[in-house]
């Protein structure tokens, strides 16, 4: 009997918890985004009025207004493109890293594995400022570029968008090489031995065998770094400049410049629509999918 | 031989490419000059600089007090959810219960921020608390979106070791609390102090959901830096870096140790 209580316990009181401050919040911007925005504070009407009998006050006029704006469609797209863009760098780099610190001895493995992810502990903000004195104009990489007779004269390497890409796979590159070794770490190299004794080169047997059993691990480091990516704030704002505005930034003004609660409201809600409910949806049919296949 | 060599090229490249900005940070902390970006010679200037500066100092001392709360009250919460989805069968509505404990972790923080700050208005217009926003309000906001991070890390190790153990103990008479105190809480204690540090961690180096949340009186040690270097670069900064990244990549190896453990 006595543990019957304790199990409710230990269930209901995160639940409470997350239910108040979390799902609650969620429905407040859902309902501020559906409200008729007006001057005065909070500068949105209330969607219940009383006053002349019961009558509900909503409107859709907010996602009217940012659908039809290329402002704030152009920012979706731009996020969406950085994210792509970011992760297959991500990709890229972390995927031959993350095969030969996996396919190196047990002890150096793991003395790679903390090196590689280490850096991710140390603070974010800072890690990104660290690219702005790299990136000035008299940093140093435009003077080893200059000594090396490269250049002429510094290149503006900060404030555009690659200068953004840079920083995010900067950042972002530990979380994409933790998981593709967890998977590359469980596959049995002899299975690359055997397809050379099978007569396939090195680049079949990549495509052929190495690649079709990594993509788990593809699939869960890209999620890792492209849910975020979407909805970064700080990198852009630090690294970036003028020529792309993204979601993060168009969410940010909106609220704080032009203080447009409704209108921030039905960004972020959009927000979770667009950007983040398709990727869940794809993890969730993903991991079925893989356990059906048993991969 | 000559596979052995990009090998090790790769690798070192990787690491090159990782470890260089830190560094970069860290020699520039060392300079004299003032124009970060000009070097003038090796000094501790700015180190000096930064403990006498009382606004980084405050800063910091309200972070590290934040952190510390809400990452206990987060691991608190996070081992309920994780042993709760482990070992617990009856949990009403448990597709929503997943859905509380899990998307925390691919919301935005930007959306997160702003459905807290939208929350704390509304509840103050409603019942008067809370009047303003501090210190209080970043403390329930970082709560909340760390306990996910303490979950899975719970729910994986609970998963992971056999059930038998606590049966057992459970056959040769123990009652269900003694089994959790003495068989369960002990097997699980590396992970949680593995999930303690990184919600530390986490509630520590965050800035957006603080900046949304934030009020008189809180301005939390990344608010504070951001400030001063969004637009430029400061030598305070450089130093801070330094020794921040230091204390950080400490806490990174004991998370290591901690959650390795378990492992083995």
């Amino acid at each position: 009997m006595k543990n019957k209580l304790f199990e409710k316990y230990f269930v209901f009181s995160p639940y409470f918890w997350l239910v108040l401050f979390f799902f609650i919040p969620l429905a407040i911007i859902f309902k501020i985004s559906i409200s008729v925005s007006e001057w005065g504070m909070p500068p949105y009407q209330d969607i219940f009025l009383f006053d002349n009998g019961f009558k509900i006050n909503t409107t859709f006029e907010n996602y009217v207004y940012i659908f039809s704006d290329y402002y704030y469609i152009g920012s979706f797209v731009n996020s969406l493109i950085l994210a792509l863009i970011s992760t297959f760098f991500c990709l890229l780099i972390g995927f031959p890293l993350a095969f030969y610190i996996a396919t190196s001895n047990i002890r150096l493995r793991n003395i790679l594995l903390v090196l590689v992810v280490i850096p991710f502990w140390s603070s974010f903000l800072l890690r990104v400022y660290a690219w702005k004195i790299i990136l000035q104009n008299n940093g140093i990489l435009n003077v080893i570029l200059l000594n090396l007779g490269i250049i002429s004269e510094p290149l503006q390497l900060l404030y555009n968008q690659y200068a953004v890409i840079m920083g995010i796979v900067y950042t972002y590159l530990p979380l994409m090489i933790l998981p593709l070794y967890g998977y590359l770490n469980k596959f049995d190299l002899n299975l690359i031995e055997a397809s050379k004794d099978l007569g396939l080169n090195r680049i079949k047997t990549f495509f052929k065998v190495i690649l079709p059993l990594s993509v788990p691990g593809i699939v869960a480091g890209s999620l890792l770094v492209f849910i975020p990516v979407v909805g970064e704030f700080i990198i852009p704002e630090m690294l970036g400049g003028s020529d792309r505005l993204y979601y993060g930034k168009i969410l940010w003004e909106e609220f704080f410049v032009n203080r447009n609660w409704p209108g921030a409201s039905a960004l972020a809600f959009s927000g979770i629509i667009i950007l983040v409910l398709p990727i869940v949806i794809f993890q969730l049919l993903y991991s079925r999918w893989s356990q059906k296949n048993e991969i | 031989m000559k596979s052995s060599l990009i090998k090790s090229t790769v690798i070192f490249l990787g690491l090159f490419f990782l470890y260089f900005p830190i560094l970069v940070l860290i020699f520039y902390s060392f300079n004299e000059n003032k124009r970060v970006m000009v070097w003038k010679g090796f000094s501790l200037r700015w180190y000096n600089e930064l403990f006498n500066n009382e606004q980084i100092i405050e800063a910091f001392i309200i972070s590290i007090k934040i952190a510390a709360l809400s990452a206990t009250f987060a691991t608190i919460l996070g081992v309920m959810i994780g042993y709760s989805l482990v070992r617990i069968k009856k949990i009403p509505f448990k597709s929503f219960y997943i859905f509380l404990s899990s998307t925390p972790l691919v919301l935005p923080e930007l959306i997160l921020g702003l459905s807290m700050l939208l929350f704390f208005i509304s509840l103050n217009n409603i019942i008067g608390f809370p009047s303003s926003r501090g210190q209080l309000t970043i403390f329930i906001s970082h709560v909340t979106f760390c306990i996910a991070f303490v979950a899975i890390i719970i729910q994986a190790r609970l998963t992971d070791f056999n059930k038998n153990i606590e049966e057992a103990a459970m056959d040769l008479g123990y009652n269900y609390t003694k089994v959790l105190y003495k068989i369960t809480l002990p097997i699980i204690l590396p992970s949680i102090i593995a999930g303690w540090l990184l919600a530390f961690t986490i509630s520590l180096d965050d800035l957006v959901v603080a900046s949304f949340t934030t009020g008189p009186g809180a301005n939390t040690l990344p608010i504070v830096v951001f400030s001063k270097v969004r637009l430029g670069l400061s030598p305070e900064v450089n130093a801070l870096s330094a020794i921040l990244m230091f204390a950080l990549i400490i806490i990174g190896l004991f998370y290591f140790y901690f959650n390795k453990k378990f492992k083995h």
